[in-house]
């Protein structure tokens, strides 16, 4: 049924469609001659060539050259804030919620616990049946979380009254046949958007636990997704081990638009708050910005002092910030614009695993191994 | 069951007689008999480069996210111990006893501020201490890997102890060393505290072999002290600072383990490499995935396929994609914390929450009592903004009222929240929808999102009405919206909110006078 239908494509995908003569040309041609890998890849390499050649023509400046008129970034004055104290497992993810000062973040120990980062106080914990609980989310009213990671599920719990045991309304939505490496709301309580070990993403109706959507085109395992903050909102990004960002159209499941560049896993990726480009950081310890209009990258936030990978990052609320967990136990505060890290953020004890923009912009949370949550500001 | 033993490679060894300033040699026998196990395997035919750059990572592909740190730790480390411009590693006197190759902390730290892009001596010692705390240098009497900007002295690691020669090193080889260091009577070699428990231990856990580690103990044992003095402290030193990286002293960082989802590919590695995972660190050739075979015809078709629709699009320059990120900047930054301080003080720093208590007024009650200048002017920014502010989508929607054109706003949202709907719901609200808004003419769209959204009504799913969706939107944006910003009763709206807030900023100065300077501006 789906396949009768016809959807127009967002704006910037809007250009894919075959409106070019030589291309024909070269079709009819590749139907023709007899189909050896010895032609084809000569016409890929050649097509390779060509299409560097095109970026190339895009490279006019350099983003860190335009950004030059723009003023350094020398005020930043980000500190620790609050210190929120795990039970000695490695923190693993966390997640804002909605009301701006909750956190839920999950631990190797299969803890999910509810923080109020304001007061450092744990408020609640659910036990899960499982360790390595990879990733964590909120819903968008703040009543739900889903969680999952080496039971390869993703599972929600209703959070919303405090006196009630959360692990009551346990509820299984989705199933992936490796572990669950991601996983969001896309923009409501009913949907649940999950990556995972076994090279796709998927989309589940949370009431139904049916999957609605699946996402086939990576392949690695896939380690983290972001939705477009785009008004329409049906698109979404995800970065993996095969070194590629893939654009996905959710209402198809295909992938759209395809990023390479980094020279090992992607560990995690991010819209810039535009909707216009996506960020990502790697294994190989920098971080990149590809700009979907551009269709290439056109950053790349690295340091010869930085030896080690990047497992998390995000934006500030103007996209100028943009914010990496390491490693190497660090957070480092990147000039997206002129491209140069403006902060170095010790305190943490062991690898950062993720970090996250509060919903306002105010404050960084970041989980890591030391088993501890801080918030800075 | 010697060979079994001494398993962790040999290849290796040729790297001893490479590069070192201070070259160390260990115990020609024992690296004789190595030898002879593995030089069938191949030799390692790494040449040091000098730079850390991107070019030298290219064929970074195939190994594991400890290897690319590992690789280039010790590109570092050749530079490190270059004889003209490394580290000066010397002999010292201390206590009328001599100490063999060492550099104090001072040199270390000076040598990185010139040599690496450090911005200062913080990152220069926090840089020091990570190589210390992988083992790649290590201080020379503490099982504590850590490094203090001072004349305390410290030693590099041969190559042999690399992390990423030996990566996981066996307990019988741990055992071995232990009792080992029994034998050996001098004080340097006594066991910590936690060194005597895990002896302890590993002699229960291996009862059955416990006779073969003992005498291996002791073989190795009567070779080293064959050794001149001078080259056994050093060699008991690099082999203490080894096992202080792979059996930490307890509260320490164990820095070799694995992040479990990386995990699975390293088994792979594993088992590719006949469970000798060190040995697959020389070759890197090997496969990750066996599917990563030849290109076939197919794949390459596709790969074609991929590269001539990237050549199809129309793409950007990067100079105007650029400036767009900076207005972008330079429109939010009044938003964005880090740059501007919230209005109401940063409740992270100041321990006020006003600023949510605010918010959430906003939101759940009526707008008219505390929306600010600083919302307002967003509301101006772009049609998204407005509508992602309940306060600016309810004005907005006051607006159209009295243009009588709300059907627009209420289609576009009534899709919004078809997609937010659980699957039980969708099909019946997508009938809904489809009578209240399109099946009559009440709402003005072109005929082919009409026709296709008919289309779509066979079999409707949450994204039946999107394009339709898009197509309302889109007016909206070009025609209501314009209208609105430009209207009269933004324009009051945002003078009576200026006013309002002017008045409340004299109060507040009064009141909280000094507070609000104290966020970063």
């Amino acid at each position: 049924m789906k396949d009768c239908k016809s959807y127009s494509v967002a704006p910037p995908l809007a250009d894919i469609a075959l409106r070019n003569i030589w291309n024909l040309d070269m079709a009819l041609d590749v139907n023709t001659r007899s189909e050896t890998v010895e032609l084809l890849s000569r016409e890929a390499d050649c097509l390779k060539h060509k299409l560097e050649e095109e970026r190339k023509k895009l490279n006019d400046v350099t983003l860190a050259n335009v950004a030059e008129r723009l003023e350094e970034v020398t005020f930043l004055n980000i500190k620790p804030r609050r210190l929120l104290k795990g039970n000695q497992a490695k923190m693993l993810c966390c997640d804002w919620s909605p009301d701006k000062r909750h956190i839920v973040s999950s631990s190797q120990d299969g803890k999910l616990l509810i923080w109020d980062a304001f007061t450092s106080a744990k408020e609640q914990t659910v036990t899960m049946p499982t360790t390595w609980v990879m990733a964590c989310a909120y819903s968008p009213s703040g009543n739900l979380v889903a969680c999952g990671g080496l039971d390869n599920k993703v599972t929600v719990f209703n959070i919303s009254n405090p006196e009630e045991d959360p692990s009551a309304k346990k509820k299984t939505v989705g199933t992936h046949t490796n572990f669950m490496s991601c996983c969001l709301f896309p923009n409501s309580d009913q949907q649940i958007l999950t990556g995972s070990g076994d090279a796709t993403a998927a989309l589940w109706d949370v009431e139904s636990g049916q999957m609605l959507q699946s996402f086939h085109g990576h392949t690695g395992d896939i380690m983290s997704i972001d939705l477009s903050p785009s008004e329409i909102g049906n698109t979404f990004i995800s970065g993996s081990c095969d070194k590629m960002l893939l654009l996905w159209d959710m209402r198809t499941g295909q992938s759209v638009q395809s990023f390479e560049g980094h020279l090992s896993d992607i560990n995690s990726v991010k819209y810039h708050p535009s909707g216009d480009a996506v960020a990502s950081g790697s294994d190989d310890s920098t971080c990149r910005m590809y700009d979907l209009r551009a269709d290439k990258e056109v950053a790349v936030y690295s340091k010869e002092s930085i030896l080690f990978g990047v497992n998390s990052i995000d934006f500030s609320v103007s996209g100028r910030i943009l914010f990496g967990g390491y490693t190497d136990y660090t957070i480092n505060a990147w000039d997206s614009l002129k491209c140069e890290r403006v902060s170095l953020l010790y305190g943490h004890e062991n690898r950062v695993t993720s970090i996250k923009l509060s919903p306002d912009g105010t404050a960084l949370a970041s989980a890591s191994w030391d088993a501890s949550l801080r918030v800075w500001a | 069951m010697l060979i079994v033993l001494l398993k962790p490679i040999g290849i290796l060894c040729s790297y001893i007689f490479k590069a070192m300033g201070q070259s160390l040699v260990i115990g020609s026998e024992r690296s004789a008999r190595r030898k002879k196990q593995k030089t069938d395997g191949n030799l390692p035919v790494d040449t040091p480069t000098v730079s850390l750059t991107a070019a030298s990572m290219t064929d970074l592909d195939n190994i594991t996210q400890h290897q690319i740190v590992y690789k280039k730790m010790e590109q570092l480390m050749d530079r490190m111990q270059d004889e003209n411009t490394g580290i000066p590693v010397r002999t010292v006197n201390k206590f009328r006893a001599k100490v063999p190759s060492v550099f104090t902390g001072t040199d270390l730290i000076l040598w990185i501020m010139k040599n690496v892009d450090v911005d200062d001596q913080v990152e220069a010692l926090y840089f020091a201490n990570l190589l210390s705390s992988h083992g790649y240098l290590f201080p020379i009497d503490d099982h504590f890997l850590n490094v203090k900007n001072d004349g305390s002295y410290y030693r590099f690691q041969t190559p042999y102890y690399w992390p990423s020669n030996i990566f996981d090193p066996e307990n019988t080889d741990y055992a071995v060393y232990l009792c080992k260091r029994t034998m050996q009577n001098k004080t340097r070699l006594e066991l910590a505290d936690y060194e005597a428990e895990n002896l302890a231990k590993l002699q229960k856990v291996l009862s059955r072999k416990w006779e073969f580690v003992f005498l291996q103990a002791e073989a190795q044992s009567k070779v080293d002290k064959k050794r001149d003095r001078m080259e056994r402290k050093i060699l008991d030193s690099q082999e203490r600072a080894f096992w202080d990286v792979h059996r930490p002293m307890p509260g320490t960082i164990i820095t070799t383990e694995i992040d479990y989802r990386k995990l699975k590919r390293y088994k792979e590695f594993a088992t590719l490499a006949n469970g000798d995972i060190a040995n697959l660190l020389v070759p890197i050739q090997l496969p990750v995935k066996t599917n990563v075979g030849k290109p076939t015809i197919e794949s390459i078709k596709k790969d074609i396929t991929a590269m001539r629709l990237k050549l199809d699009r129309r793409n950007i320059k990067l100079s105007k994609i650029a400036d767009t990120y900076i207005t972008y900047f330079e429109q939010y930054a009044e938003y964005d914390p880090f740059f501007t301080p919230p209005e109401f003080s940063n409740p992270w720093l100041l321990d006020n929450v006003e600023v949510w208590d605010c918010d959430k007024h906003s939101s759940m009650f009526s707008y008219r009592k505390e929306v600010t200048v600083r919302r307002i002017k967003r509301w101006a920014f772009s049609l998204k903004e407005l509508l992602a502010d309940p306060a600016g989508k309810e004005h907005f929607t006051k607006f159209l009222e009295k243009e009588f054109s709300c059907e627009n706003l209420k289609f576009w949202e009534a899709v919004q929240n078809l997609k937010k709907l659980p699957q039980r719901e969708v099909p019946e609200a997508a009938e809904e929808i489809w009578t209240e808004y399109l099946s009559g003419d009440s709402l003005n769209i072109d005929s082919q999102s009409r026709e296709l959204s008919r289309k779509n009504m066979s079999a409707p799913d949450r994204w039946a009405f999107d394009i339709a969706a898009v197509h309302v939107y889109h007016l909206m944006k070009s025609d209501s919206y314009q209208r609105y910003i430009r209207s009269e009763m933004y324009k009051e709206y945002l003078n009576t909110s200026k006013k309002k807030t002017s008045m409340k900023g004299i109060r507040s100065i009064v009141s909280f006078s000094g507070k609000r300077d104290i966020c970063p501006s």
